[in-house]
């Protein structure tokens, strides 16, 4: 197999005199650059800008002595994650794991491993997060041994639900309140904050997106123009516009001294941009549904909210996956906007710890790191994506519209 | 037969529904235009536009249109206009050429060039554009080298004063003449146009893959080198399919140039915030802000659906 690979690949690369300069050109431009990195890297390269500001960059400035709610809730995540890898892998092969499983097992214990001594995390914070892995395996394990044979439909059914209530949790752990100490908002920052605010944002622009695409698609006239209008402006103004007006000017239009939190304004107009899009990606999804789906349900005598939430929207919705996990992307990167208006996502935490005289001219070691986590974090959405349109492409539940 | 009773009769229900979110959008709409007036009131401002004729008193770094500081709020917002027409102006046709290159790319033969296209694409649509503006103006143009030790590049020459197209000369110790291009708009244009490119690329590779491979087999046959084909008869072709892509992507980068704000490049926005922190004036400001950028996306759209009629097949 070796062999004739290797001769097509020289043939490809070599095959004739411009395909060789080509080759050679671009060789050395990629070397040159390749080199031109290292040399940086490993000669220029600051790095102890990273691990002495690790946990800002994660957590922003949380209060220390509050620190154990996250971790209780990093433990929570971890070990729900656990027991939904078991239950959506484990039935089908309970006698052991698959390959992909066991492949990113391994990824992740190698990143646990390798990452937080590099970092310079502190002996404790890295045995928790052993402690961490090692739940998280144990839990997988477990969930994929018995609970997904016995109750593996059953909790299906119902897990939705647990993940919004360990949400609703996260959301008391991180924010405090009814008998923890409050930490507001505006000290939430880093990591943590760039994906509460996402995440956030993306739960509560996903039924809003689908009403105001319904909206669009309404045969009612007013709820057209109005749908069509608000999607159509929103997605016409660059969003820092829109955060201007929610930053500077919702105070003018509610009553006086009503206007709520900076992070919640902004939280506020994410939820309305991102709507719009959503919007457009859903009506993607309707246009797709065969009107004989519609008829055929209403035939049957189910209502109009029936026909929706029961045929309509699930294929709709399956079809408009894609466009939407690209929304989501997208609403992930847009989160960094909120760094110009002064709140401390991911970059805005970054840019205040560069403005920090003791890391002057230190761009590039920063700037880099949140660049490979913006990119791991969006090449997973995608690939999950990806992966999960071709679950649902194979099952008998694909829509009949092709 | 009985009569069909009201809940059950679609239509008036969609008059019933219509007539209650019409309500409760002018119910909306009043509460908050009658808050916008007392709060107005109270700060003692009126909504007029009268404040533009009146001299801004702040500078702004660099105009294409003559201002000095001394003008009016409505000059400087010019300003600040022509200035985000520059670089979409020039973006646009930079982001074009570099996407179509990397998108034909992506359909070459030889696995290094294909390689390095799906690399870039790849690697760039999956960070954020700020992220990327920041790093080139921070962390690439700030900390170029002094006018005599300036970057040689072909036609360029990158310095700490600034980006010099077309043969800039060093003469005590200053480059002088060619054509200079401030750091914030060298950092915001390579930024922009790179960023744009990659999405622009994957515009172009959907259209030519939307060319059916008869057509390069055909012209192969017909004795055409590879780039001949894609010239002359596939890319003519794919233009169908890649045109109303680029309307879309051509509107993103105008809108995404009002991220020049962050690395200081005066664009419109960025003149439009500082005279929000002048005059107090938000609600026109931001008025006048949506008109902008919403008649800017109508240009584009227009002449975009204008060329997509030029390329689309005629029935003969």
């Amino acid at each position: 197999m070796s062999r004739p690979s290797l001769q097509s690949w020289r043939r490809q690369l070599f095959g004739s005199v411009p395909d060789t300069v080509l080759s050679l050109g671009l060789g050395a431009l990629i070397s040159w650059a390749a080199w031109g990195f290292l040399h940086w890297a490993f000669g220029q390269a600051q790095w102890l800008v990273l691990r002495a500001n690790a946990a800002t960059l994660t957590i922003g400035r949380y209060p220390e002595a509050q620190e154990w709610r996250l971790w209780l809730l990093l433990g929570l995540l971890v070990s729900l994650t656990g027991l939904s890898w078991g239950l959506l892998r484990g039935r089908a092969t309970a006698a052991g794991w698959p390959l992909n499983d066991r492949i990113a097992a391994g990824l992740l214990s190698l990143l646990t491993l390798v990452v937080p001594p590099l970092l310079a995390f502190g002996g404790l914070n890295q045995l928790r997060l052993l402690f961490l892995l090692g739940l998280l395996l144990l839990l997988r394990g477990l969930a994929g041994r018995w609970l997904a044979h016995r109750w593996g439909l059953r909790l299906a059914q119902s897990w939705p639900l647990v993940w919004a209530g360990a949400y609703l949790l996260g959301l008391w752990l991180i924010g405090g309140g009814l008998g923890l100490t409050p930490v507001r908002p505006s000290d939430w920052g880093g990591l943590m904050f760039t994906l509460l605010i996402t995440s956030l944002t993306l739960l509560l622009a996903l039924p809003l997106g689908v009403l105001l695409a319904l909206g669009r698609r309404s045969e009612l006239p007013l709820l057209r123009w109005v749908s069509v209008a608000y999607i159509e402006v929103i997605r016409g103004a660059p969003l820092i516009t829109l955060l201007f007006l929610g930053q500077n000017l919702v105070g003018f239009l509610l009553p006086g001294g009503l206007a709520p939190d900076r992070v919640w304004r902004a939280a506020a107009v994410l939820t309305g941009f991102a709507a719009a899009y959503v919007a457009e990606a859903v009506r993607g999804g309707l246009n797709a549904v065969p009107r004989g789906q519609l008829e055929a349900s209403r035939s049957l005598g189910l209502s109009t909210a029936q026909t929706l939430g029961l045929v309509v929207l699930p294929q709709a919705l399956k079809v408009a996956l894609p466009a939407l996990v690209g929304q989501c992307i997208a609403l992930l990167q847009d989160t960094t906007l909120l760094s110009i208006i002064g709140l401390f996502d991911l970059l805005g935490i970054a840019r205040s710890v560069l403005a920090n005289p003791d890391w002057l001219g230190r761009y590039a070691e920063v700037y880099l790191l949140l660049a490979v986590l913006y990119w791991c974090s969006c090449s997973a959405l995608s690939l999950g994506s990806r992966a999960l349109e071709q679950r649902l492409s194979s099952s008998n539940l694909r829509p009949a519209h092709r | 037969m009985t009569a069909l009773p009201w809940w059950r009769d679609s239509r008036k229900v969609g008059w019933l529904v219509q007539a209650a979110v019409g309500l409760g959008l002018l119910l909306v709409v009043a509460l908050l235009l009658s808050n916008l007036e007392h709060n107005l009131t109270r700060a003692g401002l009126r909504l007029t536009l009268g404040w533009l004729n009146q001299p801004a008193g702040f500078d702004i770094a660099e105009t294409l249109l003559p201002y000095r500081a001394s003008d009016s709020y409505g000059r400087a917002l010019l300003a600040g206009l022509v200035n985000t027409l520059r670089v979409v102006g020039i973006g646009l046709v930079l982001a074009t050429g570099l996407g179509v290159v990397a998108g034909a790319a992506s359909f070459s033969t030889n696995p290094l060039l294909r390689g390095l296209s799906r690399t870039y694409v790849e690697v760039v649509r999956n960070i954020p554009l700020l992220l990327q503006l920041v790093f080139w103006y921070f962390a690439v143009f700030l900390t170029l080298p002094p006018a005599n030790q300036a970057l040689q590049l072909p036609g360029l020459q990158l310095a700490k004063s600034g980006v010099y197209l077309l043969g800039a000369r060093l003469v005590n110790g200053e480059l002088v003449g060619g054509w200079r291009l401030s750091l914030e708009l060298a950092a915001l244009l390579t930024g922009l146009v790179i960023y744009s490119a990659a999405f622009i690329a994957e515009v172009v590779r959907g259209g030519i893959a939307s060319v059916p491979k008869g057509q390069w087999e055909a012209a192969e046959s017909l004795g055409l080198k590879p780039l001949a084909t894609l010239r002359l008869v596939v890319l003519p072709q794919a233009l169908r399919v890649i045109v109303p892509g680029l309307n879309s992507q051509y509107i993103s980068l105008a809108k995404n140039s009002s991220l020049a704000v962050a690395i200081g490049y005066p664009d419109l926005y960025a003149v439009a915030e500082t005279t929000l922190n002048q005059t107090g004036r938000g609600i026109e400001v931001f008025l006048l802000l949506m008109a902008v950028y919403l008649g800017l996306d109508l240009c584009i759209s227009v002449l975009m659906n204008g060329l997509e009629r030029l390329v689309s097949l005629k029935d003969r």
